[in-house]
């Protein structure tokens, strides 16, 4: 019985300590680039990139695959961001940023589907079958995944309503 | 004050404008009668939005609250005035953009009833938070423009011990006299509400700072003050910006507040003499902050002095009131040096309006903007000790971190920089501009990281959703098959029938399968459910 436990725990004990070794040794170094990227997406894994995920799109924009353009709910201030850290330069006349958007639902046409619900990766819409659906603006990240979805096209995106919280002083026109 | 005074306590920074402030000032107080409408807003407040908790048509009494606090850092709104609910909708904001803001609009019935007014005799018996409670219910916030809540304030210099309370009666802006007037005409209302703050934040001695340009100010305060050892009035040099409440602190107590901490982590607390005012009339008569003391003044004012103003007048009737000379070129809301520019005349006064100023064309006139000829006047004017015209030129270039790097952050947005450029460079507008634009992309990292919280949240809802549906099937598939075997264990007559009698219900597939009847386990699925042991059971 004494043996039994004992040569058990040695056994663990020198497993554990080969794994732990072999996990300080045989470490895959992950790019830290890459880590940094993903922590400036908007994490919504919306794949309006085309990439498998924001995590898809920072391995390629590090590995210089994908252009600082490459995020649309990102926009132009992403992209401006994305430039900066990689230190390419960015052409920005192709982004056709609008400003932020967010979806809007108009309430005459939803049919309640639950089809947009089902969609929205950040959980932005509430609603249920057969009752009209809204969005709720503070969640929605404007990544346009629900307009698709859509059957009668009630879903459409528009930009951002300019509040008295949000509204900054114009830049002076220089001399 | 003397010459060699004047050499030695005159500040090394700000400025000194044409305080214009004369005749208004010394114009009797005047009553505005009420309007026939107001235009209550629903954010007069530094905080989140109040909540409308009235309807349309409902009747409302002078003092009722029509508006509730919207989360920890707000004010409720009270009616100013008696009548009937109107509107609950947009009205335009006294905001330099002309957007729109919730309002609550209330047709006076013309008899200004009060409701039951509840003050309480002897508020010094009281433990402090319940004054602070009192101050947070009757909607008082900081009186001297920057509308923070100042039962929020107190509770910060309580949880940090504040020794010393700083009363604000500077009043540097140009043209503004509401503060002066409040104290000539009410110096007892001021200092009583000054011994309520100190109760309420446990300061031991309070320092009366007010301008030596409001002389009348100064003896009405001293001659109130006297009998209270702890309430020291002490005359400042007029000089802008002696107003802001760093500036002050440093004159009075010779305590510079550091870039990246508050005054209370000093030990002092700031509150302007109208927000005192405010605090007894809540504490002493129970009347919530329904009015207060405008100054209307400037070049096109006909009969420009102090008016006791409902919440939510109209600009456009507050200037009826006084007469116009000519129509104004530009309106102000607040001081000329800080001031909001207002779109046009039918905006309302809000909590933190101390003056409305209508300009005429001389006053109003903008000169050219020049090219920087680098004379540094502007480091020398700045309050905060920066250098406005690097931090200008990094914003002209769209480089606000490098602003930032200089200090941009620290600015009080006082305006002296852009006052004393011999370039009339808009300096000011620049930093607001890129303070603006910073708060925003701050505020863009903030939703991205929301963002993420919001789509993990939903992976982990779908997982659990996922794990509960099985869940549910598992349970579903186990409470048929009970229901099956208890159908056959009635129709076939088996052993523990007896001894379960009709409560099939709690009878569980594992019971049963620990009494194993005719015929014995299949053996087949390692499911209790599946294995329930009667013919069909076994069969299904």
């Amino acid at each position: 019985m004494i043996a039994a436990i004992s040569s058990l725990t040695l056994l663990g004990l020198f497993l554990g300590l080969v794994l732990g070794f072999a996990d300080r040794i045989f470490k895959v170094e992950s790019n830290p680039v890459v880590d940094e990227i993903l922590a400036m997406m908007p994490g919504s894994n919306c794949g309006q990139c085309g990439f498998p995920g924001c995590a898809g799109a920072a391995n390629a924009l590090a590995d210089g695959k994908a252009a600082a353009s490459v995020c649309p709910p990102g926009g132009k201030d992403l992209a401006m961001a994305l430039a900066a850290k990689l230190g390419i330069s960015l052409d920005l006349s192709q982004v056709k940023d609008a400003g932020p958007q967010i979806a809007h639902v108009s309430e005459e046409i939803c049919i309640g589907c639950c089809r947009c619900i089902k969609a929205c990766p950040t959980d932005a819409i509430i609603g249920a079958a057969k009752q009209i659906h809204a969005v709720i603006r503070e969640a929605c990240t404007g990544c346009t995944s629900c307009v698709d979805r859509c059957p009668t096209e009630a879903m459409t995106m528009q930009p951002v309503p300019v509040t008295v919280q949000h509204w900054v002083w114009p830049k002076p026109v220089a001399a | 004050m003397g010459f060699m005074e004047r050499i030695f306590k005159q500040p090394r920074w700000g400025v000194h404008p044409d305080d214009h402030k004369r005749p208004a000032a010394d114009a009797p107080l005047r009553h505005l009668p009420t309007p026939a409408k107001l235009y209550v807003p629903l954010v007069q407040h530094v905080g989140a939005p109040a909540r409308p908790i009235v309807l349309v048509g409902d009747k409302v009494l002078k003092g009722q609250m029509i508006a509730e606090p919207g989360g920890n850092i707000s004010a409720p709104i009270h009616a100013p005035t008696s009548g009937t609910i109107v509107a609950i909708g947009d009205v335009t904001a006294p905001h330099p953009s002309g957007l729109t803001l919730p309002a609550i609009t209330i047709e006076s019935d013309g008899r200004n009833e009060w409701i039951p007014c509840h003050g309480v005799d002897d508020p010094f018996s009281l433990p402090p938070e319940q004054i602070t409670k009192i101050t947070a219910a009757a909607g008082v916030v900081g009186l001297g423009g920057a509308t923070f809540p100042s039962a929020v304030k107190f509770n910060l210099g309580k949880r940090l011990e504040v020794s010393t309370l700083i009363v604000n009666g500077g009043e540097c802006e140009p043209y503004l006299s509401s503060d002066d007037a409040i104290m000539r005409g009410y110096a007892d209302q001021v200092i009583d509400g000054v011994r309520l703050v100190m109760h309420a934040i446990g300061a031991r001695q309070a320092l009366v700072g007010i301008e030596d340009n409001k002389p009348e100010a100064i003896a009405a305060m001293k001659k109130a003050a006297e009998g209270f050892d702890n309430i020291h009035i002490r005359p400042v040099p007029a000089w802008y910006p002696m107003g802001s409440d760093k500036q002050l602190i440093q004159v009075l107590t010779g305590k510079e507040v550091p870039a990246d901490a508050r005054a209370a982590e000093l030990g002092v607390l700031v509150h302007n003499v109208s927000t005192c005012a405010a605090v007894h009339k809540a504490v002493r008569l129970g009347q919530p902050l329904v009015e207060r003391i405008v100054t209307v003044n400037g070049g096109a004012v006909k009969n420009p002095g102090n008016i006791f103003v409902p919440i939510g007048t109209l600009v456009e009737d507050l200037l009826a009131f006084c007469g116009l000379k000519e129509n104004p070129e530009r309106m102000i809301l607040g001081g000329p040096m800080m001031g909001t520019p207002l779109p046009h005349s039918r905006t309302p006064v809000v909590k933190g309006a101390s003056g409305i100023l209508a300009f005429n064309e001389a006053e109003a006139a903008v000169p050219d903007a020049g090219p920087c000829i680098r004379c540094g006047s502007c480091s020398k004017a700045c309050p905060m000790g920066l250098l406005p015209l690097e931090m200008a030129a990094h914003i002209r270039a769209d480089d606000l971190e490098g602003a930032e790097a200089y200090g941009l952050q620290d600015c009080i947005a006082c305006g002296c920089c852009s006052f004393i450029c011999p370039s009339h460079i808009p300096l000011v507008q620049y930093f607001n501009h890129a303070k603006g634009e910073l708060y925003s992309q701050e505020r863009a990292k903030l939703r991205t990281e929301a963002t993420k919280r919001l789509a993990e949240a939903r992976t982990a809802r779908l997982e659990r959703e996922a794990v509960e549906k099985a869940e549910a099937a598992a349970k579903r598939k186990a409470a048929r098959a009970a229901a099956k075997a208890a159908e056959a264990a009635k129709l076939a007559p088996s052993p523990d029938k007896g001894r379960d009698g009709e409560g099939f219900a709690a009878a569980s597939p594992a019971v049963m399968a620990a009494n194993p009847p005719s015929p014995p386990l299949s053996g087949g699925s390692p499911d209790g459910a599946e294995t329930a042991p009667t013919p069909e059971g076994a069969s299904s």
